[in-house]
């Protein structure tokens, strides 16, 4: 085991993938330098600019010139800079990758991989901060995929680039320069394979990237209280480990689940009704939810502080399900 | 390229009978009075080169050497269509023949361009990549972010502006600054080029010399092609909002007849072989027809089929 930042874990995947497969290309805004979280920091150097390519900030054309590329033989690995950025390429995420096999009858496909860069923190404000998988989610022909640790960074990462359809995957920010083991054999981390980070008996809390960490310490501090909190960190959220999860709830009767989006029409939310149809008979109280308030992500420390759920919200949510 | 014209325009006359008696679903647009733009800007093309296609594109599919039959039955939307009948008129693709598909969401075409252009260039081939959009296209977003990609890492693209004055309902005019979309080009540095597009062989003369241009590796070019739409924006369309005189005009400019009087007055065609040409069409016409009309619906649990290549459930 090495011990790497998941940062770091991203940019060994991309090393790997890129050498395994001259298909395998970056692009993107900055990323020779690889700013601003030196992802694809020192590929140029490895690979030329043609493979570690930097495009002008024209979220449309990286998206769709990707597509484009992808569906006449090549696999690109986009970076979208800020996950919020998207939504100035929405039309070819939505509407032309996420169509282009289904649309057409199974004749195209598209394997591409974007790089969502997301999530709250250090004042970044409404432009850059914001949790938006959900919104992908809800697109059918993507697959969705989270990671919490530098060792499911990399495995999904390297799975995604190998998949032959379109992988979103979401990097929260402030996970990059979280470190941890990673393997130093080559290791994949399959679409559609939950994980337990925790084990124990009481309660199931159901996490996703940032907020599995922050379970972990909620995990900790509750076990002074006699709570027995086991930890699911999802992984992918398309495809779906329903069976992952629902092992957990039928050991545990009892389930939290924390996200750092907005609680309304979230992840959480789906999730909530896919352990209801899955494990209705086997819950011993009703689902809590941990997840951000309803509002844009503001940029004053106080304000921000206010909008970004984490520990102290998964213990009170643990309490009110074992209560 | 006679022949192709008057296969489109055999076609797309007898989609329009069939769509009248509710034999076609959805909406259908036609490109009937534009067939010299789709066989201009196909006639220079290889089978192996790519073409991204508007909502208006069965001439571009047919030109580029589309089945007929599955073009037929994917308007009928039966289970032997291209697509098996997910796509349909606007959302239609025949990748065996480099069709990447029509797009019911007008300029996409315009950014996947660049990256087939992209992926030609780092395989290595000399294929080229072109894509066809509207005159109403060319004022959206990524018409500007696509040609200046196309220009900056100089990939083997043809953007073709199919310029009928029309976008939708609303005139050129009124939608469009500049007075010329092919001057455009110059701001992105590229060749751009204003040409006849009820002339087949203006068309296709442009077209050649850019098709050239992009293979040797000098980069994309800008071609619009000036036309007219003989029917409305969709079948159906009751287009109060330009005269009927205005049409009329456009049938004087009809690109197949001209074609024939050019190619007649030069002693290259004469009446039996356009009856020939003619019999040949109907007879592929009708075939298709009659192929759509005997092939089966798809099942309806089929629907959820083709989403994912590994994985074939859908939560």
């Amino acid at each position: 085991m090495a011990i790497l930042d998941f940062g770091d874990a991203l940019n060994l995947a991309l090393r790997e993938e890129m050498r395994r497969d001259p298909r395998v290309y970056c692009v993107g805004e900055d990323i020779v330098l690889g700013v601003p979280f030196g992802v694809t920091k020192g590929l140029a150097e490895e690979f030329g600019t043609a493979r570690v390519r930097n495009a002008p900030i024209s979220e449309a054309a990286i998206v769709g010139s990707a597509m484009g590329a992808a569906i006449t033989g090549l696999v690109p690995v986009v970076d979208m800079h800020f996950a919020d950025f998207v939504t100035c390429a929405m039309d070819e995420v939505a509407n032309q990758i996420a169509k282009s096999r289904y649309m057409f009858g199974g004749q195209i496909s598209c394997p591409l991989t974007l790089r969502m860069p997301y999530g709250i923190g250090k004042s970044a404000g409404g432009h850059h901060s914001n949790s938006v998988e959900a919104w992908f989610v809800n697109i059918p022909g993507l697959k969705v995929c989270i990671p919490s640790t530098p060792a499911d960074a990399r495995g999904l990462l390297k799975t995604a680039i190998r998949d032959p359809d379109p992988v979103l995957i979401f990097e929260h920010r402030g996970l990059y320069r979280v470190t941890g083991e990673v393997p130093e054999a080559e290791t994949l981390v399959p679409l559609g394979l939950a994980d337990v980070k925790r084990d124990g008996g009481d309660v199931t809390v159901i996490a996703t990237a940032r907020m599995v960490g922050e379970s972990l310490a909620a995990a900790d501090r509750l076990t002074g209280e006699g709570i027995s909190v086991e930890v699911v960190d999802p992984r992918s959220l398309v495809p779906l480990d329903r069976e992952g999860l629902a092992a957990s709830v039928r050991k545990t009767h009892r389930v939290v689940i924390a996200e750092e989006g907005p609680m309304r029409g979230s992840v959480g939310a789906w999730l909530a009704w896919v352990i209801m149809e899955d494990c209705f008979d086997d819950l011993d109280a009703p689902i809590a939810r941990v997840a951000g308030p309803n509002i844009p992500i503001p940029f004053s420390p106080p304000l921000e502080a206010f909008a970004t759920p984490g520990a102290a919200d998964v213990v009170d949510a643990v309490r009110r399900v074992v209560k | 390229m006679y022949a192709t014209m008057l296969r489109i325009r055999r076609a797309e006359e007898r989609a329009r009978e069939l769509y009248a008696a509710g034999r076609i679903p959805g909406f259908i647009h036609l490109s009937i009075g534009q067939e010299a733009v789709a066989a201009g800007v196909c006639a220079p093309l290889r089978r192996d080169d790519y073409l991204l296609s508007t909502h208006r594109g069965h001439g571009h599919l047919i030109a580029k050497g589309g089945s007929l039959r599955g073009f037929m039955a994917e308007l009928y939307g039966r289970a032997t269509g291209c697509c098996k009948g997910k796509g349909g008129s606007m959302h239609i693709a025949d990748a065996s023949v480099g069709y990447l598909g029509a797009n019911g969401v007008l300029t996409s075409g315009c950014v996947l361009a660049p990256g087939v252009g992209q992926s030609i260039q780092m395989r290595g081939t000399d294929q080229v990549a072109v894509t066809v959009f509207g005159d109403g296209a060319a004022n959206r977003g990524p018409f500007h972010e696509g040609v200046n990609l196309a220009a900056l890492w100089r990939v083997p693209v043809v953007f073709v502006c199919e310029n009928n004055f029309w976008a939708s309902t609303t005139a050129h005019d009124l939608s469009t600054a500049g007075g010329s979309i092919a001057a455009r080009a110059a701001g992105y540095g590229i060749p751009g080029a204003t040409v006849d597009g009820n002339d087949v062989l203006a068309v296709y003369d442009a077209m050649e010399s850019a098709v050239a241009r992009a293979r040797a590796g000098q980069g994309p070019s800008l071609i619009e092609a000036r036309t007219v739409r003989f029917m409305g924006h969709f079948e159906g369309d009751p287009q109060g909002y330009r005269s009927r005189g205005e049409v009329e005009a456009g049938r004087q400019r009809d690109p197949i007849a001209r074609l024939r009087a050019h190619l007649e007055g030069a002693k290259l065609l004469d009446a039996a072989h356009v009856a020939r040409v003619a019999a040949v069409v109907e007879a592929e016409v009708q075939d298709a027809v009659d192929f759509a009309e005997s092939s089966p619906l798809p099942a309806p649990e089929d629907a959820l089929q083709d989403l994912f290549v590994h994985y074939p459930w859908t939560d």
